[in-house]
């Protein structure tokens, strides 16, 4: 009795949660009149030709191209957190050094920094360098350990992992990188999948760095050319068609999210972090 | 004293700041020095073309009579207030009901979950503005209640609702913070509890809730952050209307930097707000301290 009345709130829970999912994916098959009268998500007849009409944007380039660019921010700035991160995170928790606690007090008060505070200088900064309208402000910042969560979650793991694998290897002949490695990173391999996760998802949800970065609407990430878009739709125009291009956005993360789900979900069941 | 840095033998105490190398140069660059820059720039006029004119504490003090800056300040603080509590309950009550080991229960875990990881996309703000709509999902199945329909772009209350309500549907991250510290919570407790005559009630009390004061403070204060710094959904759902009604601090300071280009004055105003959440932080930290053991 009592775990079926569980299912039950647990259920409709979950109904909730989905709802608007499945509205967005089946309203995007959908006419105006059907979208703005029936709650229920199935449309009426299924025509996937706007998805190749939402596939043109309205921009002359297609969506391909703004994947493209997205994946030209997303790809190396993974690349980037990963290893700036496992390096400084091994640091810390392997290595004694001259002011070594404040620094790591530092790093976690970068956590606690509100972005909006930074993002003006920032602008500023790259304005003067020339790097406007390029994905130098989006990616380089990561070569920096600019996450100090990711740093701080990885110093957690390389703690869990026993010194006397350390003491075995350097008796074995191993150097510090070769420790690094072929002995640590081994062992954190979920930790390195939930920061390359977060970071492509992170990256694919940001819209205010890219908004104020990028101008040129071929360099567009996807968040900006679904706000064009959404921005010239008026009235009378095909309401499915950026519903679609918005299931279409959505697609890449939930692609990810669904492959990388459990090791994912067991790297930030132990670091503690989460979206 | 010789080896007042321990590490292990043949490795320099240089070894550790060579490695953490990035994160150093990336604070000067990335946070120390936008910070102290923000500071200064906002002591200025400057309009991103010509040198910025030193004002002393001239735009701090503007913002007493700007009444926008007044409104936005006021906005922000009260979609904080609703949210921020409401997002805690919501997600310390959906983690317990998780927390069950039932048949399935991992699939429900990670559908609670989604919404959160799509979290800020533009793609869900969008799908959520048209569910919102006069005659948008919500209001069809408010009628499909017999309740009535609600306009809900139409007046400030309602348009901070819609923006409370999505980050509400994301409560998934908050839930995972709190069911990872429901997990390390050794059941022997409960056990324990229950050979002494305590009811489920009593035991939440008791034990979960004093237990959890750590992963509660931390969710607080990750979520004022967030909550303070609003921008993407009023900016894409209400524009910050009807009649500025959920235009916040994160719209103002972008308007005044990008779109009037008053970018001392945007300057002092991201101070303001820094100085704002910090104090709510601090509060937060005051209140709690004596519920709370150190971190």
């Amino acid at each position: 009795m009592k775990k079926a009345a569980a299912y039950l709130l647990l259920t409709v829970g979950a109904a909730v949660m989905i709802y608007p999912l499945l509205w967005l994916a089946g309203a995007s098959l959908k006419s105006n009149d059907e979208i703005f009268s029936s709650p229920w998500f199935m449309p009426e007849s299924v025509d996937l030709s706007v998805y190749a009409r939402a596939w043109q944007t309205v921009t002359g380039y297609t969506m391909g191209h703004y994947f493209l660019n997205t994946f030209a921010v997303i790809i190396p700035k993974t690349l980037f957190a990963v290893v700036s991160s496992v390096l400084t995170a091994y640091g810390f928790s392997r290595f004694d050094f001259p002011f070594k606690r404040l620094f790591f007090a530092l790093l976690m008060g970068t956590m606690f920094m509100p972005a909006i505070v930074t993002i003006m200088p920032m602008y500023l900064m790259w304005s003067r360098l020339g790097a406007l309208d390029t994905y130098i402000p989006l990616t380089v910042p990561a070569l920096f350990a600019a996450e100090g969560s990711f740093v701080f979650m990885l110093t957690r793991f390389f703690s869990g992992v026993p010194k006397e694998f350390d003491e075995a290897a350097r008796i074995d002949g191993c150097n510090s990188v070769q420790l690094l490695v072929h002995i640590l990173v081994p062992c954190v391999r979920p930790v390195i999948v939930s920061i390359s996760v977060f970071t492509f998802l992170w990256t694919m949800n940001d819209f205010l760095t890219p908004l104020i970065m990028i101008s040129s609407v071929e360099k567009y990430p996807l968040s900006l050319i679904l706000r064009l878009s959404a921005d010239s739709t008026g009235n009378g125009y095909e309401q499915c068609k950026i519903l679609a291009m918005s299931v279409i956005g959505l697609i890449p993360s939930i692609a990810v999210f669904g492959l990388a789900q459990k090791k994912f979900i067991s790297g930030i069941t132990a670091g503690g972090l989460s979206g | 004293m010789k080896k007042k840095y321990r590490n292990p033998v043949g490795v320099s105490k240089y070894t550790g700041l060579l490695l953490i190398t990035p994160f150093l140069a990336g604070f000067l660059l990335f946070t120390l020095y936008p910070f102290v820059s923000s500071f200064l720039l906002g002591l200025t006029e400057y309009d991103g073309i010509r040198q910025p004119e030193f004002t002393g504490f001239g735009n701090f003090r503007k913002m007493l009579g700007d009444s926008s800056f007044l409104n936005a300040a006021a906005v922000t603080l009260k979609y904080t207030a609703v949210l921020v509590p409401l997002k805690l309950i919501f997600s310390l009550l959906a983690a317990l009901t998780l927390n069950m080991e039932i048949k399935g229960i991992g699939v429900y875990r990670t559908i609670f979950y989604i919404p959160s990881i799509l979290g800020s996309n533009l793609a869900v703000v969008i799908m959520w503005q048209f569910l919102f709509t006069s005659d948008g999902l919500v209001n069809q199945l408010l009628e499909l209640c017999g309740l009535a329909p609600v306009g809900w772009y139409g007046d400030s209350a309602h348009a901070m609702g819609i923006i409370v309500l999505l980050r509400l549907w994301e409560f998934g991250s908050t839930m995972i913070i709190f069911l990872n510290a429901l997990r390390d919570i050794p059941c022997e407790y409960y056990e324990a509890a229950k050979v002494d005559g305590c009811g489920k009630i009593r035991s939440f009390f008791s034990i979960t809730l004093p237990l959890l004061k750590n992963v509660i403070f931390l969710n607080l204060i990750l979520q004022v952050i967030a909550a303070m710094q609003e921008f993407n959904a009023p900016y894409m759902i209400t524009g910050g209307g009807p009649l500025k009604g959920t235009y916040t601090l994160g719209m103002l300071i972008y308007d005044e930097m990008f779109k009037y280009r008053e970018m001392g004055y945007a300057n002092a105003l991201s101070w303001v707000m820094f100085t704002l959440i910090a104090a709510v932080v601090a509060a937060a930290f005051g209140f709690t301290k004596r519920h709370r053991e150190d971190i």
